[in-house]
């Protein structure tokens, strides 16, 4: 037997093994370095090994290949943004990770544990968030360039494991944030298995696994129909879960709470990244041909989630909850994007994905500072009087707010007339229109947020907004510069995602 | 690479706030200064782009085109006619007085006084920008992006329900904008299929499309446009609104943003969907007579100063609205006089309310009665405001109204003779106030109310010496109207009908 060595071209893969050779250097990081250096000694290997991987993503951004591991990935320009983009959030999350103060500092303690006080009287902190972090990342970088079903797979396992983890290591209310951590891991078990589910009936449709040979069998289309519909509804419902579309998104609002709020915004942004990275390569390369077996189901999915999660938002007291719901709502504009099925959709999809996902970090960052004696305060209505109190983070979130909104001059307008021009440029026309409703309606729940932190007089109840650290701040003013420029100047992201944004087969 | 002037006025606000926000929060006489300058220095730069105006050149002038977001075919772009400059006048002119008319009301904000110069500052950059945006996008970002400021005038230097009437304000005209936005996307596309992506409005203008297309677009562009005049039924949000609202900041709500309104129905609905506009007329025509009516109804039957003026400007924009969608040039220009003298007549209205309201401690018209012995300035001037808001011949206001009125019978007469009802109810809804507020015997706790001082004298004195001039002579401004409301007319392909005399 003939045994052919793979040939990897290591270059084009650099990013993810940067990103893995970085994760493996913090564990050993914090198997042998003392305690006291440690967090420093973690913090400057996962952000040197995030901006080394950008660096290069940045480097190869004009390569494209289908063979750099033997068929199993592809490297293409969308793939190239999807992994920048991600690479971006994470760097401007781990300042906000590295805020330590909303961790846990033993996560195998019980709560309420005599253990768990004795950890916390004598400082220690957690460190292992940063190689979890990185772990993560690599599977999101992996998941949008994957170009067969199994990577696919492995790349969404990669990065699920670690953030089912990290939901569970909140300081402060540790019993909702183990169950956030429980409750995401079996919703994302099984859909995992649903996906898996998919994966085989497509296999048994096409015979293959590779994104090409499906996609060769769906062009041919001498298989059978109902084995490939099965298959796409299966994989569809596997990545609708990961995006939190309606109806798979209950999970969200629960782990967005319960959730140590860095690792919130972290996942929150990035992980949409990278899910509508790997939806739009799948729906948009291999499955284009089928787009009869799955755009009127899309087109469905689009409009509820729109309308639940603008809906349901305004019943929200708690503001991660109304956060996750207004992601939920989110996702289903990025879902007009995958609809659209068009250069402009794609286009649209990865400005959107990028100003979304930073805003989103930027929100988050801010949530963590608003804090009582015993941690953070998320109960909106404690952040009544905010903007009298602390103007400036009252304006920062106002101003994330209204880009999450939609309002002109904020990175959220131009995603979103772009997404929505797309998807009436193919003909969507009532996915349109139903978003610009959703729009008005969720205009509403983020204009209540301003109305209660700038028009109402606040509760004395000893809320107040602490004095960000160097690195929150860091976080929260690259958000912030980032969500004004794209709003302002669009221009040069819009430059430079248009030659990329084409995918290979 | 040239600068217009348009954009020269519209930055120098913007300069301003910025350098405003430098300023420490106590130095509150100074910040109220700087403002001041500032719009005066606007409004000479807008006086001295108008004398450079050609009055008979039907072009956009001042034009200016940069690109902005060449990906979607964005463009700043500028450009006036003689209604847009008219409607700019009328706003660099309005801020100064409003400054300084209403000197002290920033003091009871819930934020400093500097911001509130600010607000006002960026809300003038944006008022000038949109009344010379010619590229839709463009338009529709400042559009919705005045709401903001707006939205802080009220929600942080109001009285009453103040963030209730914020919020009600700002949720209808986004859900307004957004249908608008559905309809910008729509041009966008189509644009894009026949030759290339564009905003620009002289472009969109000769897209092709099938008739139900025109419709739906003409409709989400006409209710975004009737939220903001308001047009019945739109209506519900000004009301609040302008009770809530510092008497400086209704002059600039109704005064200058609800313009943007019937500008944009002649603007946008008229120049990119010319044949919608007729199909939709009939129906238009009827909602401006019910405003007419409705609005001068109700004025009459308000208890509250501030809803009485909003009320009465309901009734207004019930005959701008029906003068442009009159469509002779008559009733257009009528119409757009019509704009800039509510303006003014709105202003003074708003301006001497206030001051009665800030002296008094209340805006209920029972609490006051026997100004005119007290405080006969300022009743005289209230009174002035009244008879021009009720379009007393030899005001400014009379001109517009007939014209709208003598336009609007040449093609619609039964609406126009309908409309004639809103005049006999104008006399009413401003006299019966004028009665209880400013004669009979003086009520208690009116007897110690001061008269104006200088300060207010001369910022009132300009807007009743203009409304008394261009009642008399309002020439300058229809000379620069009139070519412009032929111009629009002639693109709709109408020519004015002649009057046939009978009897010869």
């Amino acid at each position: 037997m003939v045994f052919n060595s793979p040939t990897l071209s290591y270059s084009l893969l650099s990013p993810i093994l940067i990103i893995l050779a970085g994760a493996l250097i913090g564990v050993l990081i914090e198997a042998f370095v003392g305690k006291a250096v440690r967090p420093i000694a973690q913090l400057s290997v996962a952000l040197g090994s995030l901006v080394l991987a950008l660096i290069q993503v940045i480097r190869i951004r004009d390569f494209t290949s289908t063979a750099a591991a033997i068929g199993s990935v592809v490297i293409d320009g969308p793939g190239i943004l999807f992994q920048g983009a991600i690479l971006v959030i994470a760097i401007i999350s781990i300042f906000l990770i590295a805020d330590q103060d909303n961790f846990t500092s033993s996560p195998a303690a019980l709560p309420g544990s005599d253990e768990e006080r004795q950890a916390a009287q004598s400082g220690t902190v957690l460190t292992e968030i940063y190689p979890l972090t990185l772990f993560a990342v690599s599977g999101m970088l992996l998941f949008p360039i994957a170009s067969d079903l199994i990577t696919l797979f492995v790349a969404l396992e990669v990065l699920s494991l670690p953030l089912y983890l990290m939901a569970g290591l909140s300081r402060h209310r540790r019993l909702a944030s183990q169950e956030a951590a429980l409750k995401y891991f079996l919703l994302g078990a099984f859909s995992s298995a649903f996906f898996l589910f998919g994966s085989a009936y497509l296999y048994g449709y096409a015979g293959t696994v590779s994104f090409a040979g499906i996609h060769a069998a769906v062009i041919g289309g001498t298989g059978n129909d109902v084995i490939l519909l099965l298959g796409i509804a299966f994989v569809a419902i596997g990545l609708l879960f990961k995006v939190g579309a309606v109806p798979f998104h209950a999970w969200s609002p629960d782990v967005y709470q319960g959730s140590p709020t860095p690792i919130t915004g972290f996942m929150a942004a990035a992980t949409k990244v990278a899910a509508f990275g790997a939806m739009l390569r799948l729906f948009y390369t291999v499955l284009a041909e089928a787009q009869w077996q799955w755009r009127p189901f899309f087109m469905v999915i689009a409009i509820i989630t729109m309308i639940f999660g603008s809906l349901v938002a305004i019943s929200q007291r708690d503001v991660k909850r109304m956060l996750a719901y207004s992601s939920i709502a989110h996702a289903g504009f990025l879902l007009t994007g995958v609809i659209a099925l068009n250069k402009a959709g794609l286009e649209a999809s990865i400005y959107y994905l990028f100003a979304y996902g930073v805003a989103t970090v930027g929100a988050f960052g801010i949530v963590t500072l608003v804090r009582d004696s015993s941690g953070e305060v998320s109960d909106l209505n404690r952040w009544a009087g905010l903007g009298k109190r602390s103007p400036w983070v009252a304006s920062a979130f106002a101003f994330f707010l209204l880009a999450f909104a939609g309002i002109p001059l904020t990175s959220g307008f131009i995603g979103k007339f772009a997404i929505f021009s797309a998807a009436y440029e193919s003909g969507a026309t009532a996915v349109v229109i139903v978003g610009v409703l959703s729009s008005a309606i969720a205009a509403f729940f983020y204009i209540r947020v301003i109305v209660l932190m700038f028009f109402t007089d606040a509760t004395e109840d000893g809320t107040s907004v602490v004095i960000p650290s160097i690195l929150t701040r860091l976080t929260i003013f690259i958000s912030l510069a980032i969500t004004v420029a794209l709003g302002v100047f669009p221009s040069p992201l819009l430059d430079f995602i248009k030659p990329l944004a084409i995918f290979i087969r | 690479m040239t600068i217009s002037w348009i954009s020269l006025t519209a930055i120098l606000p913007l300069i301003g706030a910025i350098l405003l926000s430098t300023l420490p929060k106590s130095a509150e006489l100074r910040a109220k200064q700087f403002a001041f300058g500032i719009t005066l220095l606007t409004a000479a730069s807008a006086i001295a782009m108008a004398v450079q105006f050609q009055r008979d050149n039907t072009d956009l002038q001042f034009v200016e085109v940069h690109s902005w977001i060449p990906s979607f075919g964005i463009n700043y772009a500028v450009g006036i006619d003689g209604i847009a400059l008219v409607l700019i006048l009328m706003s660099v002119i309005l801020a100064p007085i409003v400054i300084l008319a209403g000197w002290n009301e920033a003091q009871g904000g819930r934020w400093s006084v500097k911001t509130f110069y600010i607000l006002i500052l960026v809300l003038e950059t944006m008022m000038i920008g949109v009344f010379s945006a010619t590229d839709v996008f463009l338009f529709y970002v400042i559009f919705e992006a005045m709401l903001v400021p707006v939205y802080f005038l009220i929600g942080g230097y109001g009285t009453g329900a103040r963030s209730a009437a914020a919020v009600k304000f700002l949720l209808y005209s986004l859900f307004g904008g957004l249908l608008m936005l559905a309809s910008i996307i729509a041009l966008y596309v189509m644009s894009g299929a026949q030759g290339g992506h564009t905003f620009d409005l002289a472009k969109l203008a000769n897209l092709e499309m099938s008739s139900t297309t025109q419709n739906f677009l003409f409709l989400g562009f006409f209710i975004a446009f009737a939220i903001k005049a308001p047009l019945w039924p739109f209506h519900t949000w000004l009301p609040d609104a302008a009770a809530s609202a510092t008497p400086g900041t209704s002059v600039l709500l109704l005064g200058v943003l609800d313009k943007v309104g019937t500008f944009g129905m002649i603007r946008y609905c008229l120049t990119l969907f010319p044949e919608a506009s007729k199909t939709f007329t009939p129906v238009i025509i009827v909602l401006a007579v019910i405003s007419i009516i409705y609005g001068a109804i109700l004025a009459i039957g308000q208890k509250d100063l501030k809803r009485l003026i909003a009320f009465t400007s309901i009734s207004h924009f019930g005959f701008i609205t029906m003068g442009i969608f009159a469509m002779t040039s008559q009733s257009q220009s009528g119409a757009t006089l019509y704009m800039f003298n509510h303006g003014f007549s709105t202003a003074a209205l708003f301006i001497v309310g206030g001051w009665m309201i800030a002296r008094r401690g209340s805006s209920t018209i029972a609490d006051f009665g026997g100004l005119q012995r007290v405080t006969p300035v300022m009743a005289w001037c209230f009174f002035l405001a009244g008879m021009s808001s009720l379009a007393l011949p030899g005001l400014s206001s009379f001109v517009s109204e007939f014209l709208v009125l003598v336009g609007t019978y040449t093609r619609y007469p039964v609406a126009a003779i309908i409309a004639t009802v809103g005049i006999i109810l104008a006399a009413l809804y401003i006299l019966i106030p004028v009665q209880r507020a400013l004669h009979g015997p003086t009520t208690p706790g009116n007897e110690n109310l001061t008269d104006l001082n200088l300060r207010e004298k001369l910022a009132i004195a300009p807007v009743l010496a203009a409304i008394i001039a261009l009642g008399f002579y309002p020439s300058p401004l229809l000379n620069v109207i009139n070519p412009a409301a032929v111009h629009v007319n002639s693109q709709l392909g109408f020519t004015d009908p002649v009057p046939t005399v009978e009897g010869k």
